[in-house]
């Protein structure tokens, strides 16, 4: 099953930058050509319910509010877990990651599977720079994304780089 | 003679994209002893940014403001700069931009009407937990939404701070055969759009009135976008050049956001239901109709009957966009080039919460001297005050709670950029 990692974010609103830096920099290290494709986005809701549409398997990456770690990384896999609230910055009227996975989950609009990566930021005013510690975890994050989907594809090259995620 | 007990609504002041709101209400058993609205509006801080930059940075550096409505703050600016300039725009060029402000209105109401406004009249504490109940109503919003993500994506070259906007026209003018493709969907669009107006015409709605001064474009042969005098029903009729000569900003103590007043008049409301009450007369027939059939004549005084409005103007920018991707015809050329002179301009266009004021002034190299931004969350700030003095009195004998829920959605009403959430408040009630 096709695998689409999405990150969302602000390139303009420092650590919001998170998310889109992870697909910029998978993207530059050609992980597409290993089925996957990466796309970058606002995180506004209702199109993200859509760039979802006909993907059976999707990694999002985000940046988290502060909570006094940042630099942390969470994952929740969306299929089994509620996303907790306030953790994700609001987009365009409250209406972000969160409120997407959610108002899926209720229209039963999920994809078969769904991990989302948290990216904990520290600074998020305008034209503010990516701190050290996000920096450090965007590295981290498309680390951890390298190898699960290339060992995915290792350990059984029948399968689609998004079948092991759930 | 016994003390009257206090009661106390207070809201934290919360971080939000567009801005920060809070909101205070103090009563002393049944009677308003104050209401504070606490904005923080951060357009001021780009009218800093853009001292320095060269004209034709203005449009992309502008969309940034909002995320929901950059569209309005492009057409302002190019509007402004244009008037500036000296500069006349192709027609068809001019049908573009209300075809690109159709799609802005059709996202942003939708996005009020649906996820935003239409929980309180049901009795839920967001969309997510309507959606449950109301699956397939959200279904439709949801798509009626796309269909308005589709005309910015098409005209702006992407959804969210679209790029094609420029001084003069746009980057790139669309093809005719582009903009056909769009039709279908938005025929569906305009059906959703008059359920949609059924829908919320159905609701439950406070009894509340108020005499307001109603302020926003009126052209003489068009429901108002990009062009038009700024007149209210109590007399004012102006040019966009002289809007600083009838309003002013006045600082509050309580509000790092300046409130917008008429000078010698007061607080007056911008948005949907001023746009209604002024222009009725140039709705599309549909529109017209559609109105009626829902019970709203103007002038609507009741500011919870705004969601009707609103569904009435998607019933219009539904059929409008409709209407020019019929009547379009390429321009010989995307843009006319600009030439840098030392000028002002001002330009209004109507924002989908209502008059969205801008001013410029350029240096002979065409670098912006200085800027004046005046959203229109900022003109209702006072509005929304005294909404919330008089409609507090109104229900103050109710429970704590019950006012507090009425009080946000008195708040949203006005579909304020600083709401920005399905719950503007978080809240905490404190009794003597």
């Amino acid at each position: 099953m096709a695998l689409r990692i999405i990150g969302c974010g602000n390139v303009d609103r420092g650590d919001d930058a998170a998310g889109l830096l992870v697909a910029r920099r998978l993207h530059a290290l050609g992980v597409e050509t290993l089925a996957v494709e990466i796309m970058e986005h606002s995180g506004e809701s209702f199109s993200l319910m859509d760039r979802w549409a006909g993907f059976e398997n999707i990694i999002l990456v985000d940046a988290t509010a502060p909570s006094g770690k940042p630099g942390q990384v969470q994952v929740w896999n969306a299929r089994v877990e509620r996303l907790p609230e306030d953790v994700f910055p609001c987009s365009t009227h409250a209406f972000g990651v969160r409120e997407a996975v959610e108002l899926a989950r209720t229209m039963n609009r999920l994809p078969q599977t769904l991990l989302i990566y948290g990216i904990e930021g520290k600074q998020f005013s305008f034209a503010a720079p990516l701190s050290a510690e996000v920096e450090r975890a965007v590295a981290s994050v498309v680390e951890r994304l390298v190898t699960q989907v290339s060992e995915s594809l290792i350990h059984n090259p029948q399968r689609s780089p998004g079948d092991n995620l759930s | 003679m016994s003390k009257q007990p206090t009661r106390t609504i207070k809201v934290d002041t919360l971080a939000r994209v567009e801005g920060e709101g809070a909101l205070y209400v103090k009563l002393k058993g049944d009677l308003v002893q104050d209401v504070k609205l606490k904005i923080y509006e951060p357009p001021r801080f780009f009218e800093a940014f853009l001292r320095g930059r060269h004209f034709s940075e203005i449009p992309d550096i502008v969309a940034r403001i909002c995320g929901i409505c950059p569209i309005a703050y492009q057409m302002s600016a190019v509007h402004a700069i244009e008037r500036a300039l000296g500069i006349s725009i192709d027609p068809s060029v001019r049908l573009l931009r209300r075809l690109f402000y159709c799609g802005e209105w059709i996202e942003s109401h939708t996005l009020h009407v649906y996820m935003l406004h239409a929980p309180d009249f049901l009795g839920y504490p967001d969309a997510i937990a309507m959606a449950r109940d109301h699956q397939a109503i959200v279904q439709q919003g949801l798509r009626l939404k796309k269909a308005g993500n589709r005309i910015v994506a098409l005209m702006g070259g992407r959804e969210i701070h679209p790029v094609s906007a420029a001084v003069g026209g746009f980057y790139k003018a669309p093809s005719k055969s582009a903009l056909k493709e769009l039709a279908d969907e938005l025929k569906w669009a305009l059906d959703a759009s008059l359920a949609t107006a059924r829908w919320v015409s159905g609701l439950d709605f406070p009894d509340f009135e108020q005499d307001y001064e109603f302020v926003s474009l009126s052209h003489p042969n068009e429901y108002p976008f990009n062009e038009g005098r700024i007149v209210s029903n109590r007399g004012l009729d102006i040019d966009a050049s002289e809007y600083e000569d009838n309003f002013t900003e006045q600082h509050v103590q309580h509000s790092n956001a300046l409130h917008s007043v008429l000078r010698g008049r007061g607080s007056y409301m911008v948005g949907p239901m001023a746009r209604f009450n002024l222009n009725f007369d140039k709705l599309p027939d549909v529109a017209q109709q559609a109105a009626r059939d829902c019970g709203l004549q103007a002038p609507c005084r009741n500011p919870f009957r705004s969601i009707v409005v609103r569904a009435i103007e998607l019933v219009f920018a539904c059929h409008e966009a409709l209407r020019l991707i019929h009547e379009y015809e390429p321009p010989a050329a995307p843009r006319v080039q600009a030439c840098a002179r030392a000028s002002t301009g001002q330009a209004a266009t109507e924002a989908p919460r209502g008059l969205l004021y801008h001013r410029y002034e350029l240096d002979q190299d065409g670098l912006i001297a200085s800027a004046k931004i005046i959203p229109p969350t900022s003109q209702n700030q006072k509005r929304i005050e005294e909404d919330l003095w008089h409609f507090v009195s109104q229900v103050a004998t109710r429970p704590t709670e019950e006012i507090t829920l009425k009080c946000e959605q008195a708040v949203r009403n006005y579909d304020p950029c600083i709401s920005c959430a399905t719950h503007f408040l978080r809240l905490h009630v404190e009794r003597d």
